[in-house]
């Protein structure tokens, strides 16, 4: 187990033998495609990974073996698929180190899991005067449902700001924590400026001041090691789809009180464990918050996703992605001097390097490499008030994964010198 | 390789005609996607039934910006019951240039921000978007 001060993922990493991108890139069916007559270079990685041919057999072969409702069918296939799907939890546990596999309740996505805390802990928890800590650098969806939340409530949202380098301000957190906040949710790691925050420090000194924490690893758990226990936080959400999993997959980890304690979230079936005409029951957790038929065909993607990131090294990732991204920064710098880089160095970035080209719109940009195959983002990630704060209508992101390689970054400095021939001075 | 930006589209998008701030506007209208942050303001000057001076300010794509230096030129000196009867179709022609669907919210800001600017003057606009 990791030392409960480390923070994992920032530094330099030391993850063993490196891994393999050519090889791991084979096993990815998506790279055989062109664009516009040209191999696919996809570097979009942070609004939806791509998916290897393990994923994609695990959700064919439940499809073609074993459809059948989870929980439900008292035969073969029914009870295969019933296990799968729990087996799939249990991965996921063993995933972000979480001590009970029962304290995984599978959601939608990040969004979903958010979502979930803010109408069941939130409502019963959040009254008026009572503060949520935010930071400015938080995807819409950490943001938008706290925004009903304390509209509802009367509460208040308070936010830490960010350093011009796309730091948290520690210092200004401190002051916020005086107002006793109940929750203080924030990001692991930025999907737009890729910074990795300092969870365990910013945990510890919430608990210190009495609040509760939720993590938003939507954008972690694809690129650094993440253990929930070692974290110490007490809500933590991903989503599958960025970790080369199915859409549609997704989970919240809570410790065990917490779940207990909180209301159901959605009603209907799978939820109860008795039902009158005007009362029930509901289930133990964690399908108590689970109601209705689930997307078990994406689930068990889900596992074979855990398992085949697990199988290659969480450490391993994470050293291949920062070489990566120092190496985009370094070459950036050198060969096209005149882009706008935001974000802080490699040491303390995850997958994601956001930028611009002088007096060229990112829609611009994005549509010109599209030409050269090459995928990437622009406009303003579903971080408005971010960009906001740096005064930005958008910028463009490449955002990397397991498959991205050191040619893919070579690409993307022969499309942006084609943007800057085309625009000119 | 590029169909889209052409060289007319690009000296439109670096050196727009019509840009800047009317004096006395009868009609002025800010229009924005907000997704991709563009945003135009478009201000007319209609007099005796005709757009006498028409100018525009904004900031965002080279499409959307050469599309609002593209249509300023189109309409100034002409009536305002013609400038209401465009349609997206001349627009694209104006552009002249293959838009794709993504794109195509870029090209039309210009319409639509002039067409509320119309409305805003009391003329209903052809294509009824500005409703």
């Amino acid at each position: 187990m990791a030392i409960a001060t480390e923070q994992p993922g920032v530094g330099a990493p030391h993850g063993g033998t490196p891994l393999d991108p050519h090889a791991i890139r084979a096993e990815f069916p998506i790279f055989r495609t062109t664009v516009h007559g040209r191999p696919l270079i996809y570097l979009d990685s942070a609004s939806t990974s791509q998916k290897p041919q393990a994923v994609l057999d695990a959700v064919n072969g439940y499809y073609r073996e074993y459809n059948a409702n989870v929980h439900r069918g008292i035969y073969e296939i029914g009870e295969r698929a019933t296990e799968a799907y729990e087996a799939v939890r249990a991965s996921i546990a063993r995933f972000i180190n979480a001590p009970d596999v029962h304290e995984v309740v599978f959601t939608r996505n990040a969004t979903e899991a958010i979502n979930l805390v803010a109408y069941t802990w939130g409502r019963r928890t959040i009254g008026q005067s009572d503060a949520i800590v935010l930071t400015e650098m938080e995807h819409h969806a950490n943001l938008v449902p706290w925004q009903l939340l304390v509209q509802e409530k009367d509460g208040d949202l308070e936010f830490i700001p960010i350093t011009d380098e796309g730091r948290l301000r520690l210092d200004v957190y401190d002051v916020l924590l005086r107002l006793r906040p109940r929750l203080v949710a924030f990001t692991q790691v930025s999907n737009t400026l890729g910074t990795i925050n300092p969870v365990r420090e910013m945990v510890d000194r919430a608990h210190a001041a009495g609040a509760l924490v939720l993590i938003d690893g939507a954008q972690a758990v694809p690129h650094v090691p993440v253990d929930v226990q070692a974290l110490g936080a007490d809500f933590y959400v991903f989503s599958g789809h960025k970790m080369l999993a199915p859409p549609g997959s997704g989970a919240l980890w809570a410790r065990r009180e917490l779940l207990e304690a909180m209301p159901p979230f959605m009603a209907g079936g799978e939820m109860i464990r008795e039902v009158h005409l005007r009362r029930s029951e509901w289930n133990a957790i964690p399908w108590k918050f689970e109601a209705g038929t689930p997307d078990a065909a994406a689930a068990i993607g889900f596992g074979a996703a855990a398992e085949y990131l697990m199988a290659l090294g969480m450490d391993r990732v994470r050293a291949h992605e920062h070489d990566l991204i120092a190496y985009a920064l370094d070459t950036l710098r050198a060969e096209l001097p005149q882009l706008t880089l935001y974000g802080p160095p490699a040491a303390e970035r995850g997958g994601v390097v956001s930028f611009n080209v002088p007096n060229v719109h990112p829609h611009d940009v994005a549509q010109i490499l599209d030409r050269f195959g090459i995928a990437i983002r622009a406009g303003h990630h579903c971080t408005m008030p971010l960009h906001e704060r740096l005064d930005l209508a958008a910028t463009c992101r490449a955002s990397f994964n397991v498959y991205s390689t050191r040619d893919d970054i070579d690409a993307l400095v022969d499309g942006l010198r084609e943007v800057v021939r085309i625009f000119g001075d | 390789m590029d169909d889209l930006y052409r060289d007319y589209i690009l000296e439109h998008y670096r050196r727009p005609h019509n840009f800047g701030v009317l004096e006395q506007p009868t009609a002025t209208y800010e229009g924005a996607n907000p997704l991709c942050g563009d945003r135009i303001t478009m201000m007319l000057g209609i007099r005796d039934g005709v757009v006498a001076e028409v100018g525009f300010t904004g900031r965002g794509c080279a499409i959307s910006q050469a599309s609002a230096s593209l249509l300023t030129d189109e309409i100034k000196g002409k009536p305002v019951d013609a400038v209401a009867k465009l349609t997206t179709q001349d627009l694209l022609d104006l552009l002249g240039i293959e838009i794709s669907p993504a794109r195509l919210k870029c090209a039309l800001l210009s319409l639509d921000t002039l067409e509320h600017a119309l409305a805003e003057s009391g003329v209903a606009p052809a294509r009824g978007a500005a409703s």
